[in-house]
């Protein structure tokens, strides 16, 4: 593959995550902080928040095993994964934290129990999506080309 | 983007040394740390991270002033609303800006009350940010 087809491969999967909403427009702010004196700005804060999310799935479960539940505790972990993956852009899995507090808010331990799942499962697909999103851009840049530029797509 | 240089440049509590806004940035999740930190810096805009209010209120007391304050509300050890109340009480007249991902108006109704200038939903996003500075310098020539 020519860097040409590359670059075209790279445009198409972004418009395919952001069109199956696995990201939103705060993405592209990401993007757009991106230059060269911080090449790898995307890379780094997408790694730390799959870092904090990572946690948080953990104690979130921990804390949705008790045999007594601490509402309160457990919607202040879907409260900061919200707040997290909306910084990022990552809308599946905000959406899934919304819904999510609902049921903290109903005390529902099984609907809770259930969202949790639903959780892991978004941030597991955005994670893979993201990766291969990254392999892309790793490939173009090896073979000298440049990541484009969404808005001048007129994305 | 002449437009952003104006903004920034016609602010009266920069810093004497650098000529630049100072700002910080009080939150205590690194996601949001690092982007709004590189936000801020991508518009020139010199920035210090705290990670919670008693922090906020921490180095204000070491003799440190900023045009602008970005208050999250829920932190760890003292959060947005008490710490804005402390900062008011301590005499700081500067731009404090909350910004939350709560949106229920109850909340946000108290934390303005606080003594808030603006209020933003997160995610902040760089047009956000300039009608924030926009308030900044229209807060200095007052």
């Amino acid at each position: 593959m020519d860097v040409g087809q590359m670059r075209r491969q790279w445009v198409e999967y972004t418009k395919s995550l952001f069109m199956e909403g696995f990201l939103d427009s705060q993405f592209e702010q990401l993007q757009q902080l991106q230059d060269e004196s911080n090449p790898d700005f995307v890379v780094e804060v997408v790694s730390l928040f799959f870092e904090d999310s990572e946690r948080l799935l953990n104690d979130l479960t921990r804390a949705l095993d008790q045999p007594s539940v601490d509402f309160k505790l457990v919607d202040s972990y879907v409260h900061q994964l919200k707040g997290s993956s909306s910084s990022i852009g990552a809308s599946r899995v905000k959406n899934a934290c919304i819904a999510f507090r609902n049921f903290c808010e109903e005390q529902n331990v099984e609907g809770c129990r259930r969202c949790l799942q639903q959780v892991k499962q978004e941030n597991l697909l955005v994670k893979n999506k993201l990766e291969t999103l990254f392999r892309m851009e790793q490939q173009i840049v090896a073979a000298g080309g440049s990541i484009p530029n969404m808005e001048q797509i007129g994305f | 983007m002449d437009d952003h240089h104006q903004l920034i440049n016609g602010v009266a509590g920069r810093n004497p040394e650098t000529n630049k806004i100072t700002a910080l940035i009080v939150d205590d999740n690194m996601v949001n740390q690092t982007i709004h930190h590189r936000l801020l810096h991508s518009l020139g805009i010199e920035n210090q991270v705290v990670g919670n209010g008693k922090e906020a209120i921490d180095v204000h007391c070491s003799g440190k002033i900023f045009d602008l304050i970005l208050m999250d509300l829920d932190m760890p050890v003292m959060n947005g609303i008490e710490a804005t109340r402390k900062l008011r009480a301590m005499g700081i007249r500067n731009t404090i800006v909350g910004v939350s991902s709560r949106s229920v108006n109850e909340h946000i109704q108290e934390f303005v009350e606080a003594g808030l200038d603006d209020y933003q939903e997160k995610p902040l996003t760089i047009s956000k940010l300039l009608s924030i500075l926009r308030k900044v310098r229209n807060q200095a020539e007052l």
